[in-house]
């Protein structure tokens, strides 16, 4: 099915075996429509990995090839090199990928070692905050609050403990000619910011928020509209980072928020919050440091930052 | 030349179009030299300065996926760290070469020689081939492209060198022209899966139970058929590049150099740069009449049963020393393997197993005698440690 103003190639091929709904197999479609014929990609272990490459069948109509968890920017480091040996750098794009567990948590040591090395690729996370493919296990990037396996709701538990990890500045402070957050919910956008990333020079990074129905326990239809969602109510802000100077997409104002809870209360990893009574507390905390959040960058933004 | 300038030289004259290498000591002298051939022109490589072992592995990995011939270089920590990689690496196919500089492992920590990192990758997939002298550091290392790099083979290699009492020593050696060598060694032309746009293929997919015994099965039938294709890059190598400078290198390269083994009584097994202190043990022993030979093991995986078995032939007791342990096993690895390879033999030899020079402890001629008496008058246990 065609998307509106996307390149109607498919290049991520339908029959492989992601979940209904995962907001992943979204995330696929369009890294690869952004990247194209002449490119070749790297990812890490994980569900995509898994669901996409069962021998011996593949999802893949572009070169792929995955190695480990952990290495997928050092993988595509290598690749870049070899390219540049065979005078081929400015016209294959190397996009490495992977899910948040190996980008936040795993391979992060590798990503930094790629991005200061300043290779010519493009990495995209597909962030769904916690590995799925092991069974819903927290990571770094697990929201703050959200009951996973290893971080479970419980009596004297509020699920994860800590925030998530502000992977976005951490890549941009790099030095990185282009860094973005996107949505599988805003296609054009994260299309956009995708092809961008390919086509600027250097290493880029997207964090490509996706989420996934069978870890935030949800109906699986329903996987584009919490996505828009957790923009709306400012726990996902879209933004670039151009070259050191933030540039924010949305939303942009912080008195227009809808409320965190209208995003909390569709999942099931947030329900705690919200039975067998109410933590007004709890929620209160989240949605104020939200709010902070995005005054911040909105004020980054505004000042030249 | 030093010893690991030799392998930087070879390097320098095989041209790998990706080396991707992290520093670790002993390796330093051959990964800062191969920078001096890139930084002065004299080598054009994509050389990556990478943030540790394991992406250095996985460069090569991305690197060699892509068609390129490949290289890297380690030791001790640094094998270790990427462990996970060298079994991916071989389960893919990719023909990568490395160098291993063999030091102790961790801890108590320790920069000095012995065989407990390449040892403990044995079972990785890797094609390990183990040099005594600078000159073989640098032919093996010739070698080693060939080999990994036959279609019959696809398998990356090791070539072992001992840290400090190899690696940082200066020997006598002879450097074959680049001609020679070209014709040798050939450009690389990758021939099997590799990333390609215009043929889009996936690399590193998930095997599942239906399908994984089969892809392990292929992988062990390359590393058998591997000794076949070692052998005639041995041969080949031998008629190409006769000896130039005595005793820097076996007349002629195979799987093993017997060493005054034909009427040996008692023959003593080891690997790496303590065979040349061996040889001179044998020497002296020779003289006063003993019946005793060295055999010197250079292919370590494939492991060559028959080229063992025909060396040992004959001997009434074989000593293995060994710079690596297993603890809790039977013996030493090596020993364990010699032993039950010679168990199919109709007269077995007494088989002692004698572990020396750990950590870079001195492996002097008086201790080497000690282990020939041992041996000769079956003192002491089946497994001994000579401190």
């Amino acid at each position: 099915m065609a998307i509106l103003g996307l390149p109607e190639e498919e290049y991520f091929a339908p029959g492989h075996r992601a979940c209904a709904g995962c907001g992943a197999g979204i995330a696929m479609r369009l890294i690869t429509k952004a990247a194209g014929k002449n490119s070749i990609l790297t990812e890490s272990t994980g569900c995509i990995e898994v669901v996409s490459t069962p021998y011996p069948e593949t999802a893949w109509r572009l070169p792929w090839v995955h190695g480990a968890f952990e290495n997928p920017a050092s993988i595509a480091s290598g690749i870049c090199a070899a390219l540049k040996a065979l005078g081929k750098e400015d016209e294959i794009n190397v996009i490495a990928f992977g899910g948040d567990g190996s980008t936040y948590d795993i391979g992060f040591g590798y990503l930094s070692g790629a991005f200061e090395r300043g290779h010519n690729f493009t990495y995209v996370c597909y962030d769904n905050e916690a590995y799925m493919n092991t069974g819903i296990q927290r990571s770094g990037s697990t929201p703050y609050g959200a009951s996973t396996t290893t971080s479970p709701a419980g009596k004297e538990s509020i699920g994860k403990e800590e925030w998530k990890k502000d992977i976005m500045h951490i890549i941009a402070a790099h030095g990185s000619p282009y860094v973005a957050s996107a949505s599988i919910a805003y296609v054009q956008d994260a299309f956009r910011k995708l092809k961008t990333a390919i086509e600027t020079k250097g290493p880029t990074f997207v964090n490509l928020f996706a989420p996934c129905p069978t870890g935030w326990r949800f109906q699986g239809e329903k996987t584009v509209e919490i996505a828009k969602l957790a923009v709306e109510t400012g726990v996902t802000p879209l933004y670039e980072i151009i070259n050191g100077k933030h540039k924010i997409n949305r939303p942009n104002d912080v008195s227009k928020l809808n409320p965190v809870e209208e995003y909390l209360q569709t999942q099931g990893r947030y329900r705690h919050l919200f039975k067998p009574e109410r933590k007004d507390k709890e929620i209160e905390f989240i949605q104020n440091r939200i709010k902070e959040n995005l005054s911040l960058l909105l004020e980054m933004a505004e000042k030249g930052f | 030349m030093e010893a690991s300038h030799a392998v930087s030289e070879a390097v320098k004259m095989i041209k790998p179009a990706v080396v991707a290498a992290y520093p670790i000591t002993p390796q330093t002298h051959i990964v800062e030299k191969i920078s001096d051939f890139v930084a002065d022109g004299d080598l054009k490589t994509e050389y990556i300065r990478v943030e540790s072992e394991f992406a250095a592995i996985s460069a090569c990995l991305g690197a060699s996926a892509t068609g390129v011939r490949t290289y890297t270089a380690t030791s001790s920590q640094g094998l270790a760290l990427m462990n996970e990689i060298l079994f991916v690496v071989s389960g893919m196919r990719l023909p990568i070469c490395m160098t291993v500089v063999n030091r102790a492992l961790s801890a108590p920590i320790n920069i000095w020689n012995d065989h407990q990192d390449s040892i403990s990758a044995r079972d990785s997939g890797w094609i390990q081939l183990h040099a005594e002298t600078a000159q073989e550091c640098y032919d093996l290392t010739l070698m080693q492209f060939k080999i990994s790099e036959d279609k019959r083979v696809l398998l990356p290699s090791m070539v072992c060198m001992d840290g400090f009492t190899l690696s940082h020593v200066y020997e006598p050696m002879d450097v074959p022209e680049q001609v020679k060598l070209d014709e040798f060694l050939p450009d690389y032309k990758p021939f099997h899966a590799i990333l390609d746009p215009e043929q889009p293929l996936t690399l590193g997919p998930i095997g599942f139970p239906s399908h994984f015994m089969e892809f392990r099965y292929s992988q062990a039938e390359a590393m058998e058929n591997s000794l076949k294709i070692i052998e005639e890059v041995f041969d080949e190598f031998n008629s190409k590049f006769p000896v130039e400078i005595e005793k820097t290198r076996p007349k002629k390269y195979w799987h093993t150099e017997n060493y005054k083994t034909e009427d040996a009584e008692i023959i003593l097994v080891a690997m790496g740069s303590v065979c040349g202190t061996i040889k001179d043990v044998i020497d002296e022993l020779r003289e006063k009449g003993e019946k005793v030979g060295l055999m010197k093991l250079i292919t370590y995986r494939p492991f060559p049963r028959e080229a063992i078995k025909e060396a040992l032939k004959g001997a009434k007791k074989v000593a293995v020393l060994e710079k690596a342990i297993s603890p809790g096993a039977n013996t030493a690895p090596l020993t364990d393997e010699v032993s039950s390879l010679l168990y199919d033999l109709d007269e077995r030899p007494e088989i002692r197993n004698f572990i020396i020079g750990l950590g870079g402890r001195d492996v002097s001629m008086d201790r080497l005698h000690k282990i020939y008496d041992m041996t000769k008058n079956s003192q002491g246990k089946k497994q001994e440690w000579i401190f």
